[in-house]
């Protein structure tokens, strides 16, 4: 057991748990945040995608240990955001959402991709979303959607 | 009003983008246990003997004897135990459960129980017929004899693992007797009555609900009643909420996969060249049990002449029993197997012959009129020609196909053609379903769609909506449609064999047209519908003649790649399809069938490898079961072609299962295209097309 402290969804949290708990149970258990999903506890199919310090991570092969002092941003934290919004819009006109369990995994990517290049080209957003599994969409219209979210949002990022 | 194919935005988006749709694993319920299955380690073996250590407070086994009830998964054969009694035929068999507060500690009892097994010789061979179907039409015995030449092609395809991203499910709860079971199901009404026969219970005891559904596929059709009969059977016995939910291994090891196939055809050519006759025969292999199989092997086997006419025919098919995992249902359900074969048979035929491939194939594409292989009629238009030159049209087709025959390019495109039976085989709608379906208008003028169809992403909680809304004219948000629970819904049957559009849709279009004209404002009104056959629609089960469907899809997929002339690696590089699904309810909805189903049906074509050593799935997760990522999808266009179908709604016919279909050919014969070989199996991996390339 160790007190682990950190931010989440910009809230100072502390919980006392086993360094080497899964993040993932701990946001789906101990915080309720069940928008970060488990699809396959092997950090392959990026449904548990959050953000830490502002970087990608599958949530299912974090120790708890190792987010001492770190800022973590899931699904419900990021919804909160204008960010967002725009791929959120953008991927309802672009029908983007099925089943909707890669969702959260998959706008985590893309907010994660537009950080670090907020105009991608196809091939960029198909390598910025290769870690996350889809079964329903067969991807193409999540492509479009983050290409046309990269253009209505430009500037946001 | 605007045309009903305009699209929306789907009604059920925002709470999944947001991460608040509560899928069934979000589920918490006060005071819930957790429960883990203790499966068979062996393949096939006789149970000598089970020690189970002694348990902390508050833990509990469940297994066969806790059944009040059969031991028995009711599907349609009702051949698979709840749990195992006194022998396992499978390795990964559910023999109890473990239940309790803390998954560890559930964990630490599982391996510390003892199971004594006696082991017995498994079958792996196709020897154990289980179910033989059989069925001709025309005289192809006659044509065989006159033949004056005789092509034989051997087809296989293996194993495609649905891979929902969100693994199994089910919750439960028990409050005096009754039982609610909610779960990641497609088919209420098939898990509530598989649970009744478990517990021997009254309908008022059990109760299903639908949470939200992280994809299914198929896979949640029945597979969903087995874990649902185990979860009951321990509310029963412990009363308090559990909950049983499968890790991604769990699942891919003992969940139902598309069935293994092999297929041998053969034509008979006669001296001008021409097909006079076709025979058939196919094995599915079934796994431990029977289940679903005999209805797969049943639509494979009407698949048998794909989107062509042939005069004589010849069917047979079996399924084999084996000692492996049980199979089920797959989006395309047997007709993705058969119309692998053929697809490429009618192209092995055109190369035997020497004739330009597209030449047969036009020759004997089904025209409206043609009796189909079952002896039934296509009664609506066909307008297959016009698709085939729009796809030919939107890919460049027959410039490619020529340019890649030459040796060396390295490039490929092909080409497949297909239809898909709309809704349930045969006399299944009339016979076993019956669909009812409800609408409700309350005195707040609000319309309430009572049915248990799934949308596990589909799109239908929003066409429904849309249905309803376009009849009434009133706004989509003036209408409720909630996940269906088995105490508020009618039975309109399951969400499978792409029939929720066509065939509850139509029941939802009708009763609201009947609410339409009795509708008065502010007054409360129930109307409903049932299923009627139409009167021309004859099906004769026992001898497969007659209409087997009532309406058909039609779709042409197109495929282009480009193989590494050193790895054999394939590459996707472009995809164009046209389908004919009547009219799109929703024309968005249906273009993400359409690219979900055409990349799942092309893994399923060149990439999805799945097999069983000794029994036992090899592949754990999807580490080692390769789905297509976003980095393997090429640039993908879709065309559909209004054609409406009378009887559905706005003209609507199936979907869902189209799209997939025609992936797996088209990806093979392009990689025949591109490699000059001829593609027998699938799927075509680099290690495939390296030992064609050695040894022809």
């Amino acid at each position: 057991m160790a007190k682990i402290k950190f931010t989440l969804n910009n809230k100072q949290v502390e919980i006392e748990k086993s360094p080497t708990a899964r993040l993932l149970d701990i946001l789906r258990e101990d915080f309720d945040f069940t928008g970060v999903k488990e699809g396959c506890g092997e950090g392959e199919c990026g449904a548990c995608a959050v953000l830490i310090n502002d970087q990608i991570v599958n949530s299912c092969i974090v120790p708890l240990g190792t987010v001492e002092g770190k800022n973590i941003v899931t699904i419900e934290g990021f919804s909160k955001t204008k960010r967002h919004e725009v791929l959120r819009n953008a991927f309802e006109e672009e029908g983007a959402v099925q089943c909707g369990f890669c969702t959260p995994g998959m706008l985590i990517a893309s907010e994660s991709l537009l950080n670090k290049n907020p105009h991608p080209t196809d091939e960029e957003i198909k390598i910025g979303l290769s870690g996350n599994l889809c079964r329903c969409t067969g991807y193409n219209m999540i492509i479009k959607a983050v290409k046309s979210a990269s253009k209505k949002g430009d500037g946001l990022w | 009003m605007k045309d009903i194919s305009s699209s929306v935005r789907k009604v059920d988006s925002i709470i999944k983008m947001s991460g608040v749709a509560q899928y069934v694993d979000d589920i918490k319920i006060s005071g819930m246990l957790y429960a883990k299955t203790v499966r068979s380690t062996k393949v096939k073996a006789i149970i000598k003997n089970i020690i189970i250590p002694e348990l902390p407070s508050g833990y509990h086994t469940v297994d066969h004897s806790d059944i009040p009830g059969k031991n028995v998964v009711s599907i349609i054969f009702d051949d698979m135990p709840v749990f195992a009694e006194k022998e396992v035929k499978y390795y990964g068999e559910p023999i109890m459960l473990v239940v309790g507060e803390d998954k560890d500690v559930i964990t630490d009892i599982i391996s510390n129980i003892e199971i004594e097994y006696q082991e017995q010789t498994p079958v792996f061979e196709k020897i154990k017929s289980a179910i033989n179907y059989h069925f001709v039409k025309g005289d192809s015995n006659k044509a065989f004899k006159n033949a004056k030449k005789i092509i034989k092609y051997d087809y296989e395809t293996g194993y495609q693992e649905q891979l929902y991203i969100e693994p199994q499910g089910m919750i439960g709860e028990i409050e005096n007797n009754k039982v609610t079971l909610t779960g990641s199901i497609q088919c209420p009404y098939y898990v509530k009555n598989a649970v009744k026969v478990v517990l021997d219970a009254n309908d008022d005891e059990v109760r299903v609900k639908q949470a939200v559904v992280g994809g299914a596929f198929g896979g949640k059709e029945e597979f969903p009643s087995l874990m649902a009969c185990e979860l009951a059977v321990a509310l029963r016995k412990i009363k308090k909420p559990i909950k049983l939910i499968y890790e991604r291994e769990e699942d891919m090891q003992v969940t139902t996969k598309r069935h293994p196939a092999w297929i041998h055809m053969e034509a008979a050519i006669n001296e001008f060249n021409e097909i006079d006759g076709l025979t058939a025969k196919a094995a599915i292999d079934a796994g431990a049990s029977i289940g679903l199989s005999g209805v797969v092997l049943a639509r494979a086997l009407i698949a048998s002449t794909g989107a062509y006419t042939i005069e004589n025919i010849e069917v047979d098919g079996d399924v084999f029993l084996t000692n492996t995992v049980p199979n089920g249902a797959f989006r395309g359900f047997g007709a993705p197997q058969m119309l692998f074969a053929v697809e490429m048979f009618i192209h092995h035929i055109a190369k035997e012959l020497d004739i330009d491939p597209l030449e047969l194939r036009l020759k004997y594409l089904a025209k409206q009129g043609d009796a189909t292989s079952t002896r039934g009629k296509f009664r609506d238009p066909i307008i297959m020609n016009d698709m085939i030159k729009k796809a030919m049209e939107m890919s460049d087709y027959k410039n490619k196909v020529k340019a890649y025959e030459e040796e060396g390019t390295y490039k490929g495109i092909g080409m497949s053609w297909f239809l898909h039976g709309c809704g349930f085989t045969g006399s299944g709608e009339a016979d076993h379903i019956k669909a009812l379906v409800k609408l409700e208008k309350g005195a707040d003028d609000k319309v309430t769609i009572l049915i248990a169809a799934v949308d596990m992403g589909q799109g239908i909680q929003t066409t429904m909506k849309k249905i309803v809304s376009h009849i009434l004219n009133i706004p989509l948000d003036q209408i409720i449609y909630n996940k269906p629970d088995t105490d508020l819904v009618p039975d309109s049957g399951p969400t499978v064999a792409s029939r929720t559009i066509m065939i509850v849709g139509g029941l939802v279009a009708r009763a609201a047209k009947q609410l339409k004209e009795k509708w008065e404002d502010g007054k409360q009104i129930v109307v409903s519908e049932r299923y009627k056959q139409p009167e021309y629609i004859k099906w004769d089960e026992d001898n497969f003649i007659g209409d087997a469907y009532p309406a058909y899809s039609w779709g042409v997929n197109i495929v282009e790649v480009e193989v590494c002339p050193v790895t054999y690696q394939v590459t996707l590089v472009g995809i164009w399809s046209v389908y004919d699904v009547g009219k799109a309810i929703d024309e968005r909805i249906v273009m993400g069938q359409a690219d979900g189903g055409i990349l799942q049906g092309v893994g399923y074509g060149y990439l999805e490898v799945m097999r069983n050593e000794n029994g036992r799935i090899v592949h754990k997760n999807v580490t080692d079961y390769i789905i297509p990522t976003t980095g393997d999808t090429p640039p993908m266009e879709t065309f559909l072609i209004d054609n409406p179908y009378p009887l559905g709604p706005y003209g609507a016919k199936g979907a869902g299962e189209l799209t997939l279909v025609g992936g797996a050919p088209a990806v093979a014969l392009a990689i025949e295209n591109a490699i000059n070989k001829k593609v027998t199996r699938i799927p075509v991996t680099p290690e495939y097309i390296m030992e064609l390339m050695k040894n022809g």
